[in-house]
């Protein structure tokens, strides 16, 4: 919307130029400091992060899997903080190691969708004219893609791994990803850094990938940070539809799915995974807000989250 | 605007063929049929079930006449329910979720909105900060978490409302609730966001200058352009309401159309799995079709073009 308030190219960080980069992004680090929420939301995920890839290292954290019958069911206590499932197992091991799925999910989920996204939209928005009209034609249509069902009928129709659902998260994210950095490559190609890199003979792919892209890092930083809890929530929507992650596998989603089936005898398997999973994405919300008011202070607040 | 809304219909056409080509091969290239688990059915009884739904015929002649049939909205018998027709499920699992998704979006308008505009008008009092904390929380827990809690809460401790199905008024209350959290929340901070916009123009000052009360410069100006950005979300908003409510459906155990969707695509019911992909996928389309006409009517700066 406010295109025209974005600071001009010379302070954005360009190839060849430390100094100018260094005071854009120091400026976005003191905004993001000096906002306590985002960085106990970032300490919050890096806590949480840390526990979750640790989880099968941790010790005095009993192997997820172990079944302990004569237990069953119980509540928290001081041998299982968390209390146990009804098969007896660990649910702090439990949630750690459904974490590790979960936030893996996330992650390269994330990953798949940023890398369609930035080349699609980098590259319709450079060449622009004909291409351009298709290729964002081509993101219209699959916006109008109940893509829900279709990732529903790929996951039932073929194998659940979690290869799969890399894939078919990733498929579904990038589009608004490829609409953003389109919008932003659009105002950049017209700046004269752009020009001088093409009169110093700079390859059309050159110039798209080091030298636009790079400035294009503050708002896909912020719609990243707002895609990992986005792709986190799809994976357990479909985990909890029993179509997402396959025993013996867990993840938050699943857990959450399993408690709910006993919630009237023992509620504390929907509340604990559904607690760790929450605050996740309540941190991730958190810090996505902080960067976009650091990074793009002027940016649209509603744009893409 | 006549000629608007019949080339965006027209343009629906591909789109929708797009979905049921995607769809149908889908469905055609997963292993296993719908007739897989009667093993012990004789081979003629099987050509003959085979033959009655025309799956015996070549590839390309079953697409063109599914095709012929979905022109005329004719779906066929469901393979799970031979004795039912396909139309008639949707319709009656339609009537459901239409009910479950039109009261949560009605919900997250009534509560989203008033909480937005209350924050933009505190902006940065505690009232503001309030809001926006319970926003960020109501965003980040899934409605497949809040659903078991409530139901936990208010059906299994405090007795107060039945915890499942969908048989009195008293029983929409909890699904409506759970599927409608996220989007009071979102709702709201769109609100919020539009509405600080909007406060800050020329416009807004002018109409308090000449001695409007607050409350209608709030309500009768500012609000008209300030919830452009909820008007556009609300296409996005029904669709992943839809979404949600096939989660919602599940917990709740509401016979919806969502819940018929993953039982069809599970049970390999192709009709019934067809017809409900693009029956939800033309609803989406004329969706964000009476979208966009709301937003060229609030916005006389939109160009409908």
């Amino acid at each position: 919307m406010s295109i025209g308030l974005r600071p001009p190219a010379s302070v954005l960080p360009q190839a060849g130029r430390p100094t100018a980069a260094r005071s854009l992004w120091s400026d976005a680090w003191l905004r993001l400091r000096r906002n306590r929420v985002a960085v106990a939301a970032a300490a919050f995920l890096v806590g949480m992060s840390a526990l979750t890839a640790l989880a099968p290292w941790l010790p005095g954290l009993p192997d997820p899997a172990l079944q302990d019958l004569a237990l069953g069911a119980s509540p928290p206590s001081l041998a299982h903080v968390l209390g146990t499932d009804e098969l007896g197992r660990d649910l702090l091991a439990r949630v750690l190691h459904g974490g590790r799925i979960s936030l893996m999910v996330g992650l390269v989920g994330t990953l798949v969708s940023l890398l369609i996204g930035v080349v699609w939209g980098a590259v319709a928005g450079y060449v622009g004219g004909r291409t351009d009209d298709l290729m964002m034609r081509v993101v219209d249509v699959l916006y109008a893609l109940p893509y829900i069902f279709l990732v529903i009928l790929l996951l039932v129709f073929f194998s659940r791994t979690l290869v799969m659902l890399f894939v078919a998260l990733g498929l579904v994210q990038w589009l608004t990803m490829a609409r953003i950095v389109r919008g932003q490559v659009l105002s950049l190609k017209q700046q004269t850094f752009v020009e001088a890199a093409r009169a110093l003979g700079a390859t059309d792919a050159a110039i798209i990938f080091r030298h636009i892209v790079p400035n294009t890092l503050g708002p896909v930083i912020v719609y990243t940070t707002l895609t990992v809890p986005a792709v986190i929530l799809q994976e357990a929507f479909l985990s909890f539809l029993g179509l997402g992650v396959q025993p013996p596998n867990a993840s938050w989603g699943t857990l959450v799915s399993d408690g709910a089936r006993l919630l009237a005898l023992f509620p504390w398997l929907v509340v604990f995974p559904g607690l760790a999973m929450s605050l996740t994405l309540l941190a991730f919300n958190f810090l996505g807000d902080g960067l976009r008011d650091a990074l793009d202070p002027q940016g649209r607040r509603d744009a893409g989250a | 605007m006549i000629t608007y809304v019949v080339r965006r219909v027209l343009l629906m056409v591909p789109t929708l063929l797009v979905i049921a080509t995607l769809t149908f091969v889908l469905i055609r290239l997963a292993p296993g049929g719908p007739f897989q688990s009667e093993k012990d059915i004789p081979a003629k009884a099987k050509a003959e079930l085979l033959a009655r739904y025309g799956l015996d015929r070549p590839l390309h002649e079953q697409y063109a006449s599914f095709l012929r049939n979905v022109v005329r909205l004719d779906f066929g018998p469901s393979y799970k329910y031979p004795d039912r027709q396909v139309r008639d499920i949707i319709l009656q699992g339609f009537s459901v979720s239409a009910e479950l998704g039109g009261w949560a979006l009605l919900l997250a308008l009534l509560v989203g909105v008033p909480l937005g505009t209350l924050a933009a008008v505190r902006q940065n009092q505690t009232a503001d900060f309030a809001a926006m904390a319970l926003a960020l929380a109501g965003v980040s827990v899934p409605s497949f978490v809040l659903g078991p809690v409530f139901v936990l809460a208010f059906a299994l401790t405090l007795l107060w409302l039945p915890a499942a199905l969908w048989t009195g008024p008293a029983s929409r209350i909890l699904p409506v609730l759970a599927l409608s959290a996220s989007y009071v929340a979102y709702i709201a901070r769109l609100t919020r966001a539009g509405m600080l916009e909007v406060l800050r123009q020329d416009y807004i000052r002018t109409a308090r200058a000449k001695g409007l009360a607050e409350r209608d410069v709030i309500v009768k100006h500012a609000m008209k352009l300030g919830l452009l950005p909820v008007v556009s979300y609300l296409g996005p908003a029904a669709a992943r309401i839809i979404m949600g409510s096939i989660v919602i459906e599940q917990i709740f155990a509401i016979p919806g159309l969502g819940r018929y969707l993953v039982v069809g695509a599970i049970n390999r019911d192709y009709t019934l799995v067809m017809g409900t992909v693009l029956f939800y996928a033309s609803f989406l389309l004329v969706l964000n079709l009476v979208v966009d006409l709301a937003y060229g009517w609030l916005d006389p700066r939109v160009e409908l073009a």
